[in-house]
């Protein structure tokens, strides 16, 4: 059975490392986590950038035609993805990273960003892991020791955050943001996100949006508004200004950030999210 | 009742004061400067500078990352080259504006897009640069109002040659040299007025609320001071409007405008009192002495 397995990997072995495309930076740090050094991972959709309106370069099409396995989110969120992979004619296989957990719905459709809560990214690691084996078999115990190690900091994470919410009074566990991508975080850790764009960050609100959230803000007391890394920061200044709110610090959801930015990993990411928000909801 | 639908959204929150005082500047700064450009038929280069503003931007968030002054500064030097440049040809050349100017502005937004995705990320900069009416800062409030300043002590410094040449530049070129300069000024303010359209309303608004208010002032008035007046007036009256019916009716509120501003202008074609669909059908007596 090993030997086996061995002479089945040893033309991969070969060829070196096992080539895996991320669809966004978050995805592609997963990947790198639990493959290590044994996978080369190329992220399409860069730091920074919105995987919601990517238009993908020739580039891609490239990656993708010398990629083992593509890793997606799913969920509706790259949906420029798959006409992507047809064109770029490669045999990869496309991992979905968030199969087998419970979406939320919004309207019709799945809230995309499942990510944002740590115990839906165990299930994307998870996943990853099964791909990686099932791709490079002879590198199986690596990535499952890999994710294991991984697991068990994802682990750590989520109980560093639900203390850190525990500290926040109850009737101050809600913020506006701009961006409508914290439903899975504020449904396992209970804090109230308020969005005043819709689900994707391409609508653009009207004046009677902007008033009902001022409205809101009043009536609700909500003690603050945070930025996000890629919207307009002067229309949630204006409601700021407008409401007395405080200005928090910026919520990264979609992207992470270069390794001299805030969030240059998920586990950064995250705990980045959680001590801006309890900074400013604390009293 | 009519309080409540009329007066209400603007007493009760600052950021429809906000915007109707940002629509009300930019309605005094672009009216005019569409009513001349729908003299010279340059209608359609409102649009063209918009585009050719881009690698000004580019070049700014490049420099300096996701900085507004930066950006701005940017868009503003690219239109005045296009601009410029465009002008000098057109000038100089046997190429009529038109032509000269959508090759300046192409070559230009090739070259946008090209800096754009050197820096290989994909945030959509006129996105970034350009905002919402409902999210006016101070600053991008005083940079519009600063701007319609300018644009009107400028118009009323040009206006003489600006308007002979309007109407008859040959007449103008045998008596004066003004024309040239006057021109170029007149290329200078059309790129401010977009600029901090841009910053205050997107793409879209700032040049529908420079164009559409000069189409409707022709079909009010023969003389140009009347156009004028007419054309400030109804950019006004559709900013109101349509911050207005965005409160009330969920409509994104720069789309909102401009659609108030293209219902005026229909109503304008239609019923004008100068070569109005209506009155050409049924023209009154004729006045006998």
């Amino acid at each position: 059975m090993l030997i086996c397995l061995l002479t089945l990997a040893t033309p991969l072995r070969a060829e070196g490392r096992l080539n895996v495309v991320a669809s966004f930076s978050i995805l592609g740090d997963f990947v790198r986590n639990v493959g290590g050094d044994r996978v080369n991972v190329t992220t399409l959709v860069g730091p920074n950038a919105d995987v919601h309106v990517y238009t993908p370069p020739p580039q891609d099409a490239k990656r993708i035609a010398d990629a083992k396995l593509v890793v997606v989110n799913g969920l509706g969120l790259e949906g420029w993805l798959p006409r992507l992979v047809e064109s770029a004619g490669g045999k990869a296989t496309i991992v979905v990273a968030s199969n087998g957990m419970a979406p939320l719905k919004r309207g019709s459709d799945a809230d995309p960003h499942a990510w944002q809560s740590v115990a839906d990214a165990k299930v994307y690691v998870a996943n990853i892991r099964d791909a990686l084996s099932g791709a490079d078999p002879a590198d199986a115990e690596a990535f499952r020791a890999n994710a294991a190690h991984y697991l068990a900091e994802l682990d750590a994470l989520d109980a560093e955050v639900k203390a850190a919410v525990a500290k926040i009074p109850s009737e101050r566990r809600k913020v506006i943001s701009t961006h409508d991508a914290f439903g899975y975080f504020a449904q396992d850790y209970g804090i109230q996100f308020i969005a005043p764009l819709g689900v994707s960050t391409e609508t653009e609100p009207s004046a009677r949006d902007l008033a009902d959230i001022i409205g809101r803000i009043k009536k609700e007391k909500i003690p603050a508004v945070f930025l996000e890394n890629m919207t307009d920061d002067r229309l949630i200044g204006r409601i700021a200004a407008e409401t007395g709110a405080k200005i928090g610090g910026t919520l990264f959801s979609d992207a992470l950030t270069d390794e001299k930015g805030d969030a240059p990993t998920y586990i950064a990411m995250v705990r980045h999210n959680i001590r801006a928000l309890t900074s400013a909801l604390e009293r | 009742m009519i309080y409540d639908t009329l007066i209400a959204p603007f007493s009760e929150f600052e950021f429809m004061r906000r915007a109707l005082a940002a629509v009300i500047a930019l309605s005094l700064g672009g009216a005019p400067i569409g009513v001349f450009l729908m003299l010279r038929r340059m209608s359609l280069v409102g649009d063209a500078m918009a585009h050719a503003i881009l690698p000004g931007a580019a070049i700014g968030f490049l420099l300096s990352g996701l900085n507004l002054f930066a950006m701005t500064a940017g868009g503003l030097i690219a239109g005045f080259a296009v601009a410029i440049l465009a002008g000098v040809v057109a000038r100089s050349t046997g190429l009529k504006e038109d032509a000269s100017l959508a090759t300046f502005y192409l070559a230009s937004l090739a070259l946008g897009v090209t800096i754009v995705s050197l820096k290989g990320t994909n945030i959509d900069l006129l996105h970034v640069l350009f905002g919402n009416i409902l999210a006016m800062d101070d600053r991008t409030l005083l940079l519009v109002a600063i701007n319609a300043t300018i644009t009107l002590v400028v118009l009323a410094v040009i206006y003489r040659p600006l308007v002979v040449e309007s109407v008859d530049p040959l007449f103008l070129r045998t008596v004066s040299r003004a024309g040239g300069p006057a021109h170029l000024v007149f290329l200078a303010l059309i790129v401010i007025n977009l600029v901090s359209g841009f910053q205050a309303l997107g793409t879209l608004l700032a040049v529908g609320l420079m164009i559409l208010p000069a189409g409707i002032a022709r079909f009010w008035s023969r003389d140009i001071t009347g156009m004028i007046c007419i054309a400030v007036a109804s950019a006004a009256v559709s900013g109101y409007a349509g911050l207005v019916l965005s409160f009330q009716t969920r409509v994104p509120s720069g789309p909102a405008v401009i659609l108030v501003a293209a219902a005026l202008y229909i109503a304008s074609v239609l019923f004008g009192g100068v070569g109005g669909l209506v009155r050409q059908m049924f023209p009154g007596r004729h006045l006998e002495a």
